[in-house]
Order: C-alpha cells, then sequence, then structure tokens
C-alpha cells in the first residue's frame, strides 16, 4: 500500500470510513507487519505515520545496518526493542583491496556491549567488513544464552581462540560462517572445542582458513549434527576424509571440499563417487582446491541437480572444465577461474542454458610473460548460450565495444555488470577507440541495472551515458576513468537512485565532489580516492551538509591541500568518535 | 574574512595534469605528487586525455603516440589493482607454490595400503640409491636394487612416479637431474601390479 494513499484517505470527506480503516487493533497491525520482512519495505511503512512507524519498530526482529556509522547502537536499541537478528556492515568496500588504512575503525565492541544490555536474547549476528576481536567473540559467546548464527565475511581482528570460544559457549549454535576473513590462524584446535554434547549446528563453514583440524573432532561433529546442511571444509581436508564425512551426512545441500588433488586408488575413487551420489539434496559445491581433472568425474553424480558451482579455486583447463559441465544442465551461478580460457566459457554457453550469473576471476596476477585468460570472445560465447544471464563478473585482458553491445543485446536482463579489463585505462583493442561506447550499450539496453563497475579507457562520454540512461542504478564502481569534473556531475545529476558511488584515480575534483550536495544525503555513502579533490572542497562539503560525516584520510607524504582520500557517508549518529589520527573529520 | 574558495586555483589544473613521465621531470613541477596510491614512484596512471573543469565538453584528444612513451604499468604496481580480495590473491598464490614444489623439491609419496601419505624433499637426496633408502626406512619395505633391464624384479614393491606429463614412470629410468625437475609425486606400489612393471 502505498503510504499517500493512506494520507489522501485521511483528508478524504468520508471521516467514518478512514477512521474504521485506521483503527484497527495494534496487534492486528503488528501481526500483518511482522510477515514483512524486507526492510525497505519496513522501511516505507514506518513513514507512513506515527501509529505505523511504532507498530513497525515493536514487530522488527532484524535488523540490517548498511554503514555501521550512519547510526548508533544506543539509537538503534531505543528505535527496536525486539531485535534478534543483527546484520551489520562496516569498512568501505575499498578496504578489501587495502586502500583503507589500518585500524580505520568498524569495531563491534560497542554494538556487541549495547546489544548485550538490550538484547540478552539475540540470536543472529551477520557481519562484513567489521573488526571483531578475539575478546569481543568471547563477550558474545558468553552474553547470549540464545546465540545462534555467527557470520563473518571479510572482517579481521581475531584468531582462532575466538572461534574456539564460540564453539565451547554457544550451546544453541546453528550456524557458524566464517568466510574470506584477515583471520590470525593459531591452529585447527578449536574445532575440537565443540562439546560432545552439542548437535545442532545446521552450516558450518570454515573453508577461509589454512591449518589443520582434527579430522575425528569433525568427523564426530558431523556425524551427530542431523540437520547440518552446510559444510564448507578447508583445504587441509583431504578427499578420503571427504569420503567419510559425506557418508555421514547424505543429507548436506551445500558442500564445499577440502583439497581435490591427492592420489586415490580406483576403489577410493569409486566410494568417493558412491557417497556424493547419495547427496541427493546437494545443490551447491565449491571448494576443489587445487582440483585435478582426473577426479572431477567422480563430480558427476552430483552435477545434475546443481544449481551453484563454484570452481574458483579450482585452476581447469577448458577441456576439464567442458567435460564437466556437460553432467550440469542446471546451473545458475558458475564461478570459475579464468584457466578456462575462452573455450571453457564456450562450454558454459554450450552446456548451462539457466545459467544466471557468471563470475570469472583471474588466476594469474603476477605472472607477466605468460599471456592467458578470457576475452571478449569467451563471454561473448557465454551470452548466446545463456539469455538468462543476469549478473557478471568478469575479469579479463582484453574486450571491445562490438563484444559488449553483441552482449547486452542477447542478455539485457542484466542486473549487476561488472567488467574489469586488467590493465589500467585499456582501450577496445581493436578499434583502440574508448571503452564508452560499450558501457553505453550496457545502460541504454539494460533498463534494470543496479549495480555498474566501469574499467578501460573511459572519457566523460561514459558517465554522460550512465547518467541519461542508469535510471536504476544503485552502485557504481569507477576507476582509471573520466575526463573531467563533468563525468562525475553527470552521474550525480542523472542517477536518482544511486546510493553507493566508489571512484578511485579519476579526474574529479572539487566541483564534482559538489555537484553531489544534494544527492549525498539519499545515498548510504561515496568514496573518491587519488582523485582531484582538495582539503578546501571537503571542508566546504561539510560545513553546507551538517549531516553528512566527511572524513579525509591522508597519506603519508602527501601535499597538506591534497584530499587522498575521502569518505562521505550520512549519519543520524554525528562524526564518530573512534577514528584514528589518519582519518581527519571534518 | 572568509575567503572565497576558488576551485580553478585549489585545482591547479596544469599541475595536476596527469603525464606519462616520471614526477618532476617535467617543466611545471606538479604540486601533487606522485599519485598515492602507486606503490613506488613510477606514474603508472594511463594517460587521461584531458583535464578540464571549465570546460564541459568531453573531447577526446587520443594521443597515440604517447602509448609508446612508457611501458605498460606492471599489475603489481597498482595498490589495489585488479580489485580481488587478498584472500583470494594468497589462495591463488600459495597453489602456485605448490605447483613449483612439486616440480622437484617436496613431494608426496603414497604407498599402496597405507592410511596416509608422505611428503619428502628430493633434493636432500644425491641420488637415487639415498632416496631408495630412505623410502625403505620411512615405509618399513623392500624395495631392493634397480636394473635397467628387469626394474625392481624380485621385489614386492616398485617406486614410480608421475611426471610433468602426467605419467606414470618407474623411478630409476632417467638420470636423477632429470628425475627431480620432473617429478611430481611418488607412489610406491605394491603387489602384482607392481611385479608386473619392469618386465616389459
Amino acid at each position: 500500500m502505498e503510504p499517500s494513499e493512506l494520507k489522501r484517505s485521511k483528508d478524504s470527506p468520508n471521516l467514518d470510513e478512514s477512521t474504521r480503516r485506521l483503527s484497527f487493533p495494534d496487534e492486528v497491525l503488528e501481526r500483518v507487519l511482522s510477515l514483512l520482512k524486507s526492510h525497505r519495505d519496513r522501511s516505507s511503512v514506518s513513514l507512513v505515520c506515527k501509529d505505523w512507524y511504532n507498530a513497525e519498530r515493536w514487530s522488527r526482529t532484524h535488523v540490517f545496518i548498511g554503514n555501521c556509522y550512519s547510526v548508533s547502537p544506543e539509537i538503534v536499541a531505543r528505535r527496536f526493542p525486539k531485535i534478534r537478528s543483527v546484520t551489520l556492515k562496516g569498512k568501505p568496500r575499498f578496504s578489501d583491496f587495502n586502500l583503507v588504512p589500518e585500524n580505520w575503525g568498524a569495531d563491534i565492541h560497542a554494538w556487541l556491549v549495547v546489544f548485550a544490555a538490550k538484547y540478552p536474547f539475540l540470536e543472529e549476528l551477520r557481519l562484513k567488513r567489521m573488526a571483531i576481536s578475539d575478546e569481543s567473540l568471547e563477550f558474545l559467546a558468553v552474553s547470549f544464552p540464545n546465540f545462534k548464527a555467527l557470520s563473518l565475511l571479510s572482517c579481521d581482528g581475531f584468531s582462532t581462540n575466538g572461534l574456539a570460544a564460540i564453539a565451547t559457549h554457544c550451546k544453541n549454535l546453528t550456524e557458524l560462517d566464517i568466510q574470506e576473513n584477515g583471520i590470525d590462524d593459531k591452529g585447527g584446535s578449536w574445532l575440537s572445542c565443540f562439546p560432545e554434547s552439542f548437535t545442532s549446528l545446521e552450516v558450518l563453514n570454515f573453508a577461509n582458513l589454512s591449518s589443520d583440524i582434527n579430522f575425528d573432532a569433525l568427523e564426530r561433529l558431523v556425524g551427530r549434527c542431523k540437520s547440518m546442511r552446510v559444510l564448507k571444509l578447508n583445504r587441509s581436508v583431504s578427499l578420503e576424509q571427504l569420503q567419510r564425512l559425506l557418508v555421514n551426512a547424505p543429507q548436506l545441500a551445500e558442500l564445499g571440499t577440502g583439497s581435490f588433488s591427492e592420489e586415490l586408488t580406483f576403489r577410493q575413487c569409486v566410494e568417493l563417487e558412491s557417497a556424493l551420489s547419495n547427496c541427493k539434496n546437494m545443490h551447491t559445491l565449491s571448494g576443489l582446491w587445487d582440483a585435478k581433472g582426473i577426479y572431477l568425474p567422480a563430480l558427476y553424480p552430483v552435477c545434475t541437480h546443481l544449481t551453484f558451482l563454484n570452481l574458483s579455486y579450482a585452476a581447469l583447463r577448458s577441456d576439464e572444465l567442458a567435460k564437466l559441465l556437460a553432467h550440469c544442465p542446471r546451473l545458475k551461478r558458475l564461478w570459475v577461474l579464468d584457466t578456462v580460457e575462452d573455450k571453457g566459457l564456450e562450454a558454459v554457453g554450450m552446456n548451462c542454458p539457466l545459467l544466471e550469473e557468471l563470475r570469472v576471476f583471474p588466476a594469474d596476477l603476477f605472472d607477466e610473460e605468460i599471456i592467458h585468460g578470457v576475452t571478449e570472445a569467451g563471454f561473448v560465447a557465454v551470452s548466446f548460450g545463456c539469455p538468462r544471464l543476469h549478473y557478471v563478473l568478469y575479469f579479463c585482458c582484453q574486450m571491445t565495444n562490438a563484444a559488449v553491445a553483441t552482449i547486452v543485446q542477447n542478455c539485457p536482463d542484466f542486473t549487476h555488470f561488472r567488467l574489469c579489463i586488467m590493465n589500467p585505462g585499456q582501450p577496445d583493442h581493436i578499434t583502440n577507440e574508448p571503452m564508452d561506447e560499450a558501457f553505453g550499450a550496457v545502460v541504454k539496453t539494460c533498463t534494470k541495472l543496479q549495480r555498474l563497475s566501469v574499467s578501460g579507457r573511459l572519457t566523460d562520454l561514459t558517465f554522460e551515458y550512465i547518467g541519461r540512461y542508469a535510471k536504476n542504478l544503485e552502485t557504481l564502481s569507477v576507476a582509471f576513468a573520466g575526463s573531467s569534473d563533468w563525468g562525475m556531475q553527470c552521474v550525480m545529476g542523472g542517477c536518482s537512485k544511486l546510493r553507493k558511488l566508489e571512484i578511485r584515480d579519476c579526474p574529479f575534483g572539487n566541483a564534482a565532489l559538489l555537484s553531489g550536495l544534494e544527492k549525498y544525503e539519499s545515498m548510504r555513502s561515496l568514496w573518491m580516492s587519488a582523485c582531484n579533490v582538495t582539503m578546501n572542497g571537503c571542508r566546504l562539503l561539510a560545513r553546507e551538509m551538517p549531516r553528512l560525516n566527511v572524513e579525509v584520510m591522508k597519506e603519508d607524504g602527501s601535499d597538506d591541500s591534497q584530499a587522498d582520500k575521502v569518505y562521505v557517508y550520512r549519519s543520524i549518529a554525528g562524526p564518530r568518535r573512534d577514528a584514528p589520527p589518519s582519518v581527519l573529520t571534518l | 574574512m572568509e575567503r572565497r574558495v576558488n576551485y580553478e586555483n585549489d585545482l591547479n589544473l596544469m599541475a595536476t595534469e596527469p603525464r606519462l613521465g616520471l614526477p618532476g621531470c617535467g617543466d611545471d613541477e606538479p604540486q601533487r605528487k606522485t599519485n598515492p596510491s602507486i606503490r613506488n614512484n613510477k606514474r603508472t596512471v594511463p594517460e587521461i586525455s584531458e583535464v578540464s573543469s571549465s570546460e564541459s565538453n568531453s573531447s577526446i584528444t587520443m594521443s597515440g603516440s604517447d602509448d609508446q612513451d612508457s611501458p605498460p604499468p606492471a599489475k603489481e604496481q597498482v595498490v589495489g589493482w585488479p580489485p580481488i580480495r587478498s584472500n583470494r590473491k594468497n589462495c591463488l598464490q600459495s597453489s602456485k607454490r605448490n605447483e613449483v614444489e612439486g616440480m622437484g623439491m617436496y613431494v608426496k609419496v603414497s604407498v599402496d595400503g597405507a592410511p596416509y601419505l608422505r611428503k619428502i624433499d628430493l633434493k636432500v637426496y644425491g641420488g637415487y640409491p639415498q632416496l631408495l633408502k630412505a623410502l625403505e626406512n620411512m615405509f618399513k619395505l623392500i624395495i631392493g636394487a634397480y636394473s635397467k633391464r628387469e626394474g625392481y624384479n624380485g621385489s614386492d614393491y616398485a617406486p614410480t612416479y608421475e611426471d610433468k606429463d602426467g605419467d606414470w614412470m618407474l623411478v630409476g629410468d632417467v638420470p636423477w637431474e632429470m628425475f627431480i625437475s620432473s617429478c611430481k609425486r611418488l607412489r610406491i606400489m605394491k603387489g602384482s601390479e607392481a611385479r608386473g612393471l619392469g618386465c616389459v
């Protein structure tokens, strides 16, 4: 129901009807609202009127905070008294690529202290790019007796000791999901800390860790957790051990194997294949570290039902991939390394008509002499075979405007188009022109586009196109692109739904920064690094927009007037007090 | 008192115009030094044709000749590019390391029937006799002596290895140096399979 509808009815002459509509009991309203899951819907609901605001806040059990500094834990606790599940995101995304200084912030501890007081029945905590210490993990483990699910993605600051605390104390744990974090891996003994009486685990993902774990402890754990549906092992688990685990867990829906490369006897291969074929519910497969082509046939029985196959840690050749994909007709999501080359991607196009998402990661970032990887040809081949493709992340060594035009013609439903031509500022390799027309084609054709990452040589024309056509764009990533302030001005002026903008190494200066003055409060954040923005420009922005936090990170040895890295975000919590010395809040 | 901020001056367009040369070698010393996101002092930002905030055009002066002036930026010199999470980079690096190690240094050794594998460093041994002795000690078995014609005939065990091409070869056929540079893993075969080898 549109908020405006209700407002209109209030103003209508038929007062009886409108009063009746507004006077149904709070309990009913709360019950109805409790069915609403999307936090955006809930935000809309809360804006309707005071009654709905209150009903919504009392019925909300999950809160999503996209920027931990946009609000304080006290404010959250005051507004939402009944939270059981929290999702928190911290550092700017470019921290994943080492562009954010150490000790920048986003420490979870202050939040945990408030949660312990206000949400003693907290069940779930999902963190992304937060700093979390072992002490915090221990505090978490002992403060929340109902705690069920912990998910850490791209976080840092903790070690396996923290995980040991979670395993030891969280008696009701159902989910432990440790993904792509900067963990200090002190050994695998944490896994042995799950008590023998503990049986509730449904999700266990420790693929991120490298040390050997006590396999016997793991085998017993998996054996007694009969509801386990997600198990993602680390590299230290061998194929033989995998087989033993699978025999006791045929109910698994998602499996991340360990190392897939040691030598197996024929009998062991048969046993592995048999164990896998008993996993009738398996729809997601990952891991496959160092996978050797000869063992992939063991996977065939599982492949027929697979919808998500993550081969991004298995350096397969094109023929190996082709053979495997022949058995994966239902694949919707596929992640591969560029070792499969264009030929491998042709096989994707030929075998996976239902494909919706493709991610191609670069295997070799450091070897200059060996030219391999994927080109525009592979992407085009996929687009011909997979018309449902709507999410792509593609790292390639070359691209052409014509190829991208063909791709989006074949797949007009892109919602996420992330193209990374790995050599910064590289033009169309056939015509030597900028890649403006490529991204022009993307934004003109793909009207549902929500997320875009651009690369290659780009002039302001690309950004004119984006501003003019990308009306649903929410996230834009730009690097080594653009000609002048005009480019960024086009984006700020045209992309009405823009929420996240991250820019590095572009010639956008103060005029560009300030063109977004009116816009930043409707966005989550802006990041600009190695651009032409100065301290004065940032100070002006901070002065004009008091509800924005304007933070500047200075590089060692840079000019005093340059604002090397700028991070701007809206906040109702005011400037943060935990910024390290290298971060200036203006 | 409030000085009107003049963006033109702040921008100092000429000074900030990227060039392909090293910083300091142009006539107008750029106020902005090297691009801070680049680790070393080489300007690896690719040429950006124009920097102008006053003109709202997007005219492109493609200076193709500039391409030849400096070598293409080495990938690892730009911080945080390409945008891959460090976790993934580290995993791939260690895969490579394993690969390199397989080529004649640490190799896995399996013995038919044994519950787990071992790892040995081939570089430690001077030649085949030392290697075979070490294997015999490690697994408590007798491999015996190698003969060109009959392999390890007379023994229940035959040491084999997987070479660069993925083929399984009998240990001892090729010169030692060639062996350690091409051996990826060892397997000590047992029983009738083993006895068959060397008699072909």
